[in-house]
């Protein structure tokens, strides 16, 4: 449904010179200089010749709009500002000017999923400055929208129906209503109150470990010694090979083998200390089996406060030698190919010397995700413990959660 | 319009065509230290009848509005993740938004809930505005709200990043944009290119979180960028990054020294005085004086007298020559911003919990603070200065006072 009228849009196309979208391929003008944004580079490379093309664009006014944000899609993250701030000053200036902006077509760019969620973003935020009831009054479509900001706000006008029904003691609307809108829910924030609402106002059941796709069991292996910080760079046996029947020499040469963990953490949080107790300039190893039904494109979402690296596939993904400066869930979003089958992840984590209350943790947590914040759940996922149930030695008796 | 702003307006006209025009064009103004000889008059009074104009901010941030010539510019983050970034630009007579440019921020956004992605002040050297925000980006436009070129340093760097957040403030001198990445891992400091965002020089720093600004000394004839960490201060010639002294003594990685000249009073062991130069020799030390350690807030020079703030919210004056303590005075603290002065001599602070103070160190009173203001809002943003003006931002404001 078109919210803001095609009529209306007609008019403003014959009275601007609005060139429709369909004919940006072929736009002499704009092209070369939009692909002069596009090759920006690394340490500021190509930041002059970029300059002066933003500058042309920018005089094109109301008609470059929808090009440049077409040109957005497989743009890097420098190139999306650079055309974002291009399609804002045109905005900025042609509405001071008075002049219209073809609303109709920015509808439409909104409205085709295909396009860059980012500039699909931007052209939301742009249809509010024109008409904040109009855009509002497409927020229900988006509850299954690719874009996070987007879909975030279709959540937030279930949540708050939800509250209203459980205010009205409408309990089976409630429940209905806040489940619809956990499934959609990316936002962590959002998904935290949803679940708050369902398990204490309806009772109900929530997995969150499997929602946000969190990965809750691993095999665990600690103490290598990470004495003087040394350890972050030293590469102990689990990172040359995986063997789960090994035994090492472990710190202070005593001997260590691989241990099964599980979880039951909402938030997915592999904690070392729990099987091995609070220890401090150690280093400690997870590995856990992630098989996918398909090759395709993921992230690896990180939440660590400890120094740590990880591995998919024997390949270093990424490490950071920062100690307990704060961890959250997507603290760090890593873009991985996933093969399909069977996938090995190994986290390392480092504990370092600090003696403060706040230096205690030696955990993280990791999820697997697509761009949107989807959890891709592994084809071998086992279902979430038990929460009484945190760890259990390879072989031997289940551990209390400390 | 009421009477008191139309009033206002004339007074600034009369003024404007005696004074000349000072701009305050980065943290802490002038030398990047809080006083700014050449700003004559600031307001006496802060209130309800000195309130120029409050314009709403759309996100949040603690970096200090500059400004260049008539218009006042300053950033914000907004969002969830506060990951879009502004940068905003207002009209310094009347409060009214000028433009606006956004951003997506390129890195991590991640912070401690009490500071937050716009920390770090911009700079500018009077033709273009330089943002930096706690994700590492920085962005270069003119003051039109031309996008003139756009870093992401952590795409180019991507360990360098503090997880609490990074704070410290641009600076520029030789035609070059200083700023400090400094942090636990990947750990930098750099000299951008003022034309195109390039790099002229880039150094690695001590590999440890560091908030600290560079400060500006003056050595002869010579400009130095002094960047301050846990290991002491290293002084920079500031278009090469050439080493022209090290102070390795260590000093503190969140209040800033306060450069005067040719003499640095930094945070260190308590408080200590320096006097540097350019021929690679260690820095004189003048004096040290452990009980005036600052807390939050960096350290400010006036004339012959130093004047720190500690936790406690306790305002010191020691002279200048030997460090000695003059008189101290309990503020409405605490306090995250620093205190600004202009020619008048007349001090500046705000409190976390928004009371602006104006302390006025010639008082023969006990209590020197003059005048102040409870803003209402959390301040955690040092003001800046203006002939006749102060600006205060929050989260959610931006203020001028004006006398």
């Amino acid at each position: 449904m078109k919210h803001f009228g095609t009529l209306f849009a007609f008019a403003l196309l014959v009275s601007t010179g609005f060139v429709p979208s369909s004919t940006h391929g072929e736009n002499a003008t704009l092209n070369p200089l939009l692909a002069t944004l596009k090759e920006v580079g690394p340490e500021g490379e190509g930041n002059a010749e970029a300059a002066a093309a933003w500058e042309k664009i920018t005089e094109e006014g109301a008609p470059a709009i929808i090009p440049i944000l077409e040109a957005m899609s497989g743009s890097g993250p420098l190139t999306r500002n650079w055309m974002r701030s291009a399609v804002e000053a045109i905005f900025e200036k042609e509405t001071n000017a008075g002049t219209a902006i073809d609303a109709a077509a920015l509808e439409n760019f909104f409205s085709n999923r295909e396009h860059d969620a980012r500039a699909r973003d931007l052209a939301y935020d742009l249809l509010t400055k024109l008409n904040a009831d109009e855009a509002a009054a497409l927020i229900p479509s988006m509850l299954d929208d690719p874009s996070p900001p987007l879909r975030r706000l279709a959540v937030g006008q279930l949540i708050t129906r939800g509250k209203s029904e459980l205010a009205a003691e409408k309990k089976d609307a409630s429940f209905a209503t806040l489940n619809e809108a956990l499934s959609a829910a990316r936002d962590i924030k959002q998904i935290n109150e949803i679940a708050k609402l369902l398990r204490e106002k309806l009772e109900q059941k929530v997995d969150l470990p499997k929602h946000f796709g969190f990965l809750s069991h691993w095999h665990l292996i600690a103490p290598f010694d990470n004495t003087g910080k040394e350890g972050f760079d030293t590469a102990f046996p689990p990172e040359k090979e995986i063997d789960l029947d090994a035994t090492y020499e472990g710190k202070d040469s005593k001997e260590v083998t691989w241990q099964e963990y599980a979880t039951a953490d909402d938030y997915g949080m592999v904690n070392f200390n729990t099987p091995f107790s609070p220890l401090k300039e150690v280093t400690g190893y997870a590995y856990t089996d992630y098989e996918s039904d398909e090759e395709r494109d993921a992230e690896l979402r990180l939440g660590c406060k400890n120094a740590w690296k990880i591995w998919l596939n024997g390949e270093l993904i990424f490490g950071r030698d920062e100690y307990h400066r704060g961890a959250r869930i997507d603290q760090y979003i890593l873009p991985v190919k996933l093969k399909k089958g069977s996938n090995a992840l190994l986290v390392k984590a480092c504990q370092n010397e600090q003696e403060q209350t706040w230096t205690v943790e030696w955990q993280f947590q990791l999820r697997i995700c697509d761009s949107t914040g989807t959890a891709i759940l592994a084809t071998n996922r086992k279902p979430t413990p038990e929460p009484e149930v945190k760890a259990r030695r390879r072989g031997g008796a289940a551990e209390e959660k400390k | 319009m009421n009477l008191s702003y139309l009033s206002f307006g004339l007074l600034a006209l009369t003024v404007s065509v005696s004074v000349v025009k000072a701009d305050w064009l980065n943290f802490r103004g002038p030398q990047g230290s809080g006083y700014a000889a050449t700003i004559a008059n600031t307001p006496v009074e802060v209130g309800e009848e000195q309130l120029a104009w409050k314009a709403p901010l759309p996100g949040r941030g603690l970096g200090s509005a500059i400004l260049v010539e008539e218009k006042v510019f300053i950033t914000a983050a907004s969002g969830p993740d506060q990951q879009q970034l502004h940068i905003l630009c207002f009209n310094a007579a009347d409060g009214a938004p000028l433009w606006e440019r956004r951003f997506w921020a390129t890195g991590r956004t991640m912070t401690n809930n009490k500071t937050c992605v716009a920390a770090p002040t911009p700079a500018s050297d009077g033709e273009r505005i330089y943002a930096l925000y706690s994700s590492n980006d920085l962005i270069c436009v003119d003051l039109e709200g031309n996008l003139k070129w756009m870093r992401g340093l952590t795409l180019d760097y991507p360990n360098a990043s503090n997880s609490l957040g990074m704070a410290s403030s641009l600076i520029i001198s030789e035609n070059t944009l200083i700023a400090q990445i400094e942090n636990d891992s990947e750990s930098f400091a750099a000299g951008f290119d003022l034309a195109d965002g390039t790099n002229k020089w880039k150094m690695d720093r001590p590999k440890a979180a560091n908030w600290t600004s560079p400060t500006l000394l003056q050595i002869g004839d010579e400009e130095v960028v002094a960047l301050q960490s846990s290991k002491g201060i290293l002084g920079l010639l500031p278009a090469t990054g050439s080493s022209v002294f090290n102070y390795e003594k260590g000093a503190a990685t969140i209040p800033s020294g306060a450069a005067s000249g040719d003499q640095l009073f930094a945070p260190s062991n308590g408080l200590t005085a320096i006097t540097a130069t350019t021929n690679g020799d260690a820095p004189t030390e003048l004096w040290n004086e452990s009980a005036q350690r600052p807390g939050t807030a960096s350290p400010i020079v006036i004339g012959d007298k130093v004047y720190t703030i500690n936790t406690a919210g306790v305002l010191s004056c020691a002279d200048r020559k030997t460090g000695e303590r003059l008189w101290r005075g309990r503020l409405k603290g605490p306090f995250s911003a620093s205190p600004v002065a202009g020619g008048n001599g007349l001090i500046y602070v705000v409190s976390e919990t928004g009371v602006l103070q104006v302390i006025d160190p010639s008082s023969e009173e006990e209590n020197k603070v003059t005048s102040e203001y409870e803003l209402g809002e959390t301040i955690l943003g040092t003001p800046s200065l203006d002939d006749g003006a102060i600006y205060v931002r929050s989260d959610g404001h931006l203020w001028k006072f004006g006398s």
